[in-house]
């Protein structure tokens, strides 16, 4: 009987499945050992709370969580677009001549240098409303690799296809559109992975530094919050809650890079079964 | 279609990369250039290309009109095709980039992708095809802009025997057809002696043309004709001469 081949969906799922299994079995180990250390050692949960209990925690807790989850997801998104709008730019301008590059990418590393805490009272200082000031925080630490990636993606254009698109006489507009920015997107996805991750932290960050509390309030003001109140469950389910947004930050952005570069990049080449 | 008249070119450093060249190509016929590394046929292929200017010299191309884009066509030793796009987007960028509309485009492009034989591959990624396959599309993006001279740089140098001999029995099918001048860069003398009407024998340091050989052979050429008497000492005539260039470079 002729076996019968799966849909490329549902072989994409049972991929997925497949690869995720180690991980979840790792993750699923290491939550059992926490919860019988927690219980075999009778660690008071001020100190370290047990899984379950961060887990009955976020239930309990929802109310107060998922507010400020939405907060905190906002600041990482806006700023994650901010940045991704900006970098892109500021990469294009810098590919137009080296003389732009050489006058203005030392300021470009000078903001990736200094670190968000230093500069973040000022920013808030002068940014009146409070979530623009966080956003402008975030973005601010998240642009410098978007930059950089898209500025050498821009630059490695094959040299065959540039001495061609020289040939026949393209503009500098459609070398641009046409072979640069296609030639750019590994190296901007590989860029924006990183970027995606960072805007989370900066979100986090700056949320720390400007303490934030009443409707703006966001996971780290929770957690600055539980950490005063020595609420510890609630300060574990609001860092369980960072965690699996990163995760879900980093997935989708590699889903985007695999719907992107799928078809021709070496570095979304199928895998081998 | 091409008249060369003593176009030379010299480096401003003063290295002579071509002295003087006086050659003629006709309408519809096919020159190779043959010789070692370094003996300026590149050199001389982009200055029939326009992307070099002779120091000196003369370089007219009476059959095409003053803008030539689109009636000189270009073939480089890679396919370099946009990897990200498929094989009808890759056909159609030399039409997409001077401006024409798609409707008026696709129909050319279909039709450059059946003559090379690909007319079934039109939304494949280069990744999916064949280093032969790759080059075909590269022809087709070439044919596309139906050109009146082609200029190939070493179009078949980095693929296997077998499928070098059929793009080029499929090369020569398609010039003939279409009446087309094609000058023609490689290290072969077989394979400049099946395509030629003329094959142009060049030496290094400085490079130059030591030798212009007319060749014989009726049309329609086959494969057949690669195993035939006349067409050995034919590539023994040529191989004597490219052994002289040789003895020349390095003296």
């Amino acid at each position: 009987m002729p076996e019968q081949t799966p849909s490329p969906i549902a072989a994409r799922a049972v991929q997925a499945l497949r690869a995720s299994t180690w991980p979840l079995l790792v993750a699923c180990a290491l939550l059992a050992l926490w919860q019988g250390w927690t219980q075999w050692a009778e660690v008071p949960s001020y100190l370290v709370p047990s899984p379950l209990e961060v887990g009955r925690t976020l239930v309990a807790d929802w109310p107060l969580l998922a507010p400020a989850l939405m907060v905190t997801l906002k600041i990482t998104v806006l700023s994650l677009a901010c940045a991704t709008a900006l970098g892109v730019l500021v990469a294009i301008a810098f590919v137009q001549s080296r003389w732009i590059e050489a006058a203005f990418f030392p300021y470009a590393v000078l903001l990736q240098v200094t670190p968000i805490v230093s500069i973040a009272p000022l920013i808030i200082i002068w940014v009146k409303d409070p979530t623009a000031s966080l956003v402008v925080c975030a973005t601010l630490v998240a642009l410098f690799p978007i930059i950089s990636n898209t500025t050498l993606g821009l630059r490695a254009v094959h040299p065959g296809l540039a001495a061609y698109f020289q040939l026949q006489g393209a503009s500098r507009w459609q070398t641009l559109w046409r072979l640069r920015v296609p030639s750019a997107l590994p190296y901007f996805m590989a860029g924006l992975r990183i970027s995606g991750g960072l805007s989370l932290i900066g979100a986090v960050v700056a949320e720390f530094v400007a303490g934030t509390g009443g409707t703006g309030a966001g996971l780290a003001y929770q957690i600055l919050q539980s950490g005063y109140q020595l609420n510890i469950p609630r300060l574990f389910a609001a860092l369980a809650l960072i965690s699996v947004t990163g995760i879900a930050i980093f997935l989708s952005l590699a889903a985007v890079s695999r719907a992107l570069l799928g078809g021709w990049h070496e570095s979304e080449a199928a895998p081998r079964c | 279609m091409l008249a060369i008249d003593g176009a030379s070119l010299t480096y401003p450093n003063g290295t002579e990369a071509l002295r003087p060249v006086h050659l003629q190509v006709a309408q519809g016929e096919f020159v190779s250039l043959l010789g070692p590394s370094g003996c300026g046929k590149s050199t001389l292929l982009k200055l029939m290309a326009g992307l070099l200017r002779p120091t000196q010299g003369q370089l007219q191309r009476p059959g095409l009109s003053a803008d030539t884009t689109g009636e000189l066509a270009f073939v480089f030793q890679e396919p370099t095709l946009m990897p990200w796009a498929d094989v009808q987007t890759n056909v159609r960028l030399p039409l997409d980039l001077a401006g024409m509309a798609r409707h008026e485009a696709l129909p050319r492009v279909h039709d450059a992708l059946a003559r090379v034989g690909l007319a079934d591959f039109a939304a494949h990624r280069p990744a999916e095809l064949s280093g032969g396959m790759q080059m075909r599309v590269s022809i087709a993006r070439a044919l596309v802009t139906r050109p009146k001279l082609l200029l190939m740089d070493e179009p078949f140098g980095a693929l296997d025997d077998i499928t070098r001999h059929r793009l080029d029995e499929e090369l020569l099918t398609l010039a003939r057809a279409q009446g087309l001048s094609v000058v023609f860069v490689t290290h072969s003398i077989s394979e400049a002696v099946y395509l030629s009407d003329r094959v142009v024998v060049m030496a290094a340091r400085p490079g130059r043309v030591t030798h212009v050989q007319t060749l014989a052979q009726q049309w329609p050429r086959d494969a057949d004709v690669r195993t035939s008497a006349e067409f050995n000492a034919q590539v023994r005539a040529l191989q004597a001469h490219l052994q002289r260039a040789f003895d020349d470079t390095h003296a």
